[in-house]
């Protein structure tokens, strides 16, 4: 919040180079944007239909452009149309039916929608830091060395300018001006964006169509994952603790007939059972560890991973800001997404010490594993990463593997969730 | 000798209570987590002598009991604790020995199948011992052994030195290896000089130290 005066005025004047390629771009969009008129108003005479779809192209080229600065200038994420029909349909198509298709495409009219809008907020708005800043410049830079050589009428904004003091008032006035510019010029590009943002993002049908079908893939993963993993635990209980119990209904059977007459025998048997059992009991205690490990359900994320730390062979710090418990099947999906991490630093990446942060920020999970080990990770190499970023997928959250050669490893996982509870365990 | 006792199923907490009952114990049980700290806070002749707590106890069904034992052991430093659990978590037993007194048992919940070794941890708990279960120890031996701090030590002392960590007395570590007392008193001497950790006359001294190098 409160950052240095150096790095508020270094911004400020990136935000004024913004504001001014932002407006010469406004400039480009008009231009273009008539182009695609006049090709509009072309199409009853037959030349529209071969310069509508480059101008149509153009077009979208210069939206888009606008949409990733959107996104790196003001952080606005801005979600794209549906490409243009053009590029959709069958290149062998006509340019009549192209045409066509354009014309009938909503996020076409939207993008000259835009080119209207823009001329006005990105020639306007924008350009407003930009002319205070160049009309301070001409008051406190320009003036002090012309107003001798100018007669009565050299006026600068409201100030006539005619003595040393009235110059030294308007050197004043331009420098004000000039610190008002740079001060609105990040406001201004920020009002920018907001301003042009409903043109620009893609319908709400559209938006709706995408998030429908990323549901429907994620969902699909999902379930196929939920069966396997049931799959997975009758094959450990059909072959594990249940083939245990069938031998130990055996070996009873056994001890029993034995008894009377060999009891000593019989006595073997039961100390052959008791050992049986606990066997029984270890396999189905690891099964239900890997199901929902006990200290998860116990005591929440933090307390998990710190156990995690505890079990593995690396020296591993770990540091939780949690204001509460999370949703059950989020702290699940974290704890095997880090316990991965902490897997493939102990078997690859001939790390010695560990890093984990778990932090709850606006709606967002974010962990991150960083170990001090050779890096050159490579995500594509062994499932793990693949299974854990299939499992956040369904949370809508994100997996992000960093690993330079020479190290350090960071991977940072992210996942959107509500906090369940308060926190109330003591630690 | 007087127990209190938290188990909530009953089959077990039945099983448990005649089998304590058999070796002469008198016990209170219980079966959540409130009344738990209640029977372990009792005072004059109410009062226990030692605990035997299921992790797991309603009415949260998390880690109740082992709550429970903590908060009353805060209260009355000491006081003696076996934490019975169907899983051990070293986190868990890191929190029960951090006060540094002693007194306190974690143990497997299979480990009441054998009777007469459950009595026995039972009573050096009560006595002021430390009881690890072979699980926790074993696990922590695997991860000194993958950190190299363990590796100076032959079979036979590493041997010794996971019944030392279980928190067994020099007599039934003898017992264990089927080796005389004084081999055993050789080894424990050659193992506090190897890893260099102050040797303690006193057992539970002894089992703490040994217990604090492991989880380094």
């Amino acid at each position: 919040m409160f950052d240095k005066p150096r790095t508020v005025a270094c911004r400020a004047c990136v935000a004024v180079g913004r504001c001014q390629l932002a407006s010469l771009h406004a400039i480009a969009v008009s231009a273009v944007g008539s182009l695609v008129v006049l090709a509009l108003l072309l199409v009853p005479v037959g030349l529209g239909f071969r310069l509508l779809p480059p101008a149509a192209r153009a077009l979208r080229a210069l939206s888009d452009r606008s949409r990733s600065r959107a996104d790196r200038w003001t952080d606005a994420r801005i979600s794209p149309p549906e490409p243009l029909p053009v590029d959709r349909v069958d290149r062998a198509l006509n340019s009549r039916k192209r045409s066509g298709a354009i014309i009938a495409d909503e996020g076409f009219w939207r993008d000259l929608a835009w080119a209207w809008l823009e001329p006005v907020t990105g020639g306007l708005l924008v350009a407003v830091p930009l002319a205070l800043i160049e009309y301070g410049a001409f008051g406190a830079l320009v003036q002090p060395f012309i107003w001798r050589r100018i007669d009565d009428g050299n006026w600068y904004a409201f100030v006539p300018v005619h003595s040393t003091i009235t110059m030294c008032l308007a050197l004043v006035l331009g420098l004000a001006f000039m610190a008002g510019g740079l001060l609105a010029a990040p406001a201004m590009l920020r009002l920018h964006t907001r301003v042009s943002r409903p043109l620009l993002s893609a319908p709400r049908s559209v938006q709706l169509a995408q998030r429908v079908e990323r549901l429907t893939d994620t969902r699909a993963r999902a379930l196929d994952a939920q069966a396997a993993e049931l799959r997975r635990i009758e094959r450990n209980l059909h072959d594990g603790a249940q083939a245990r119990l069938v031998a130990l209904g055996m070996t009873l059977d056994r001890a029993t007939r034995l008894v009377e007459t060999d009891p000593a025998a019989a006595r073997e048997l039961l100390l052959d059972v008791r050992r049986t059992s606990e066997g029984a009991l270890q396999d189905l205690r690891e099964l239900v560890h890997g199901i929902h490990p006990p200290v998860l359900a116990d005591r929440g994320l933090g307390d998990a991973v710190r156990s995690l730390a505890l079990d593995s062979f690396l020296d591993v710090h770990v540091e939780t800001r949690l204001p509460a418990r999370l949703p059950a099947p989020v702290e699940s999906a974290a704890y095997f997404a880090v316990s991965e991490a902490l897997a493939n630093a102990a078997k690859h990446s001939g790390a010695g010490e560990v890093g984990v942060v778990l932090t709850y920020d606006n709606g967002l999970l974010r962990a991150t594993v960083t170990d001090d080990g050779h890096g050159g990770a490579d995500p594509s190499r062994g499932t793990g990463l693949t299974g854990v970023r299939r499992r956040l997928d369904t949370f809508d959250g994100t997996l992000d593997l960093h690993s330079p050669q020479g190290g350090p490893t960071t991977v940072t996982m992210e996942i959107p969730c509500a906090l369940s509870s308060p926190k109330t365990s003591s630690s | 000798m007087r127990v209190v006792l938290a188990e909530d199923l009953f089959l077990l907490r039945d099983g448990l209570i005649r089998t304590l009952r058999e070796h002469g114990c008198e016990v209170v049980a219980v079966d959540n987590g409130p009344s738990l700290l209640r029977a372990l806070l009792a005072e004059g002749d109410t009062a226990p002598d030692v605990a035997v707590v299921d992790v797991r106890l309603p009415p949260t069904f998390t880690d109740e009991g082992l709550q429970a034992a903590l908060e009353a052991r805060r209260r009355r430093p000491g006081l003696p604790v076996l934490i019975l659990s169907q899983y051990v978590e070293q986190l868990y037993a890191n929190e029960l020995l951090a006060g540094g007194e002693g007194a306190v048992g974690y143990l497997l919940k299979d480990r009441v199948t054998n009777t007469e070794q459950f009595i026995d941890a039972v009573r050096r708990v009560a006595a002021g011992g430390t009881v690890m279960d072979p699980q926790v120890i074993s696990k922590l031996l695997v991860r000194s052994d993958a950190r190299g701090t363990i590796g100076s030590l032959t079979q036979r002392e590493r041997d010794v030195l996971e019944l030392m960590a279980e928190g067994r007395s020099n007599a039934a570590i003898a017992g264990g290896l089927h080796i005389s007392e004084s081999a055993v008193a050789k080894h424990t001497a050659s193992i506090f000089t190897k890893l260099r950790i102050n040797p303690s006359a006193d057992d539970n001294r002894r089992v703490l130290a040994v217990l604090a190098y492991l989880k380094r």
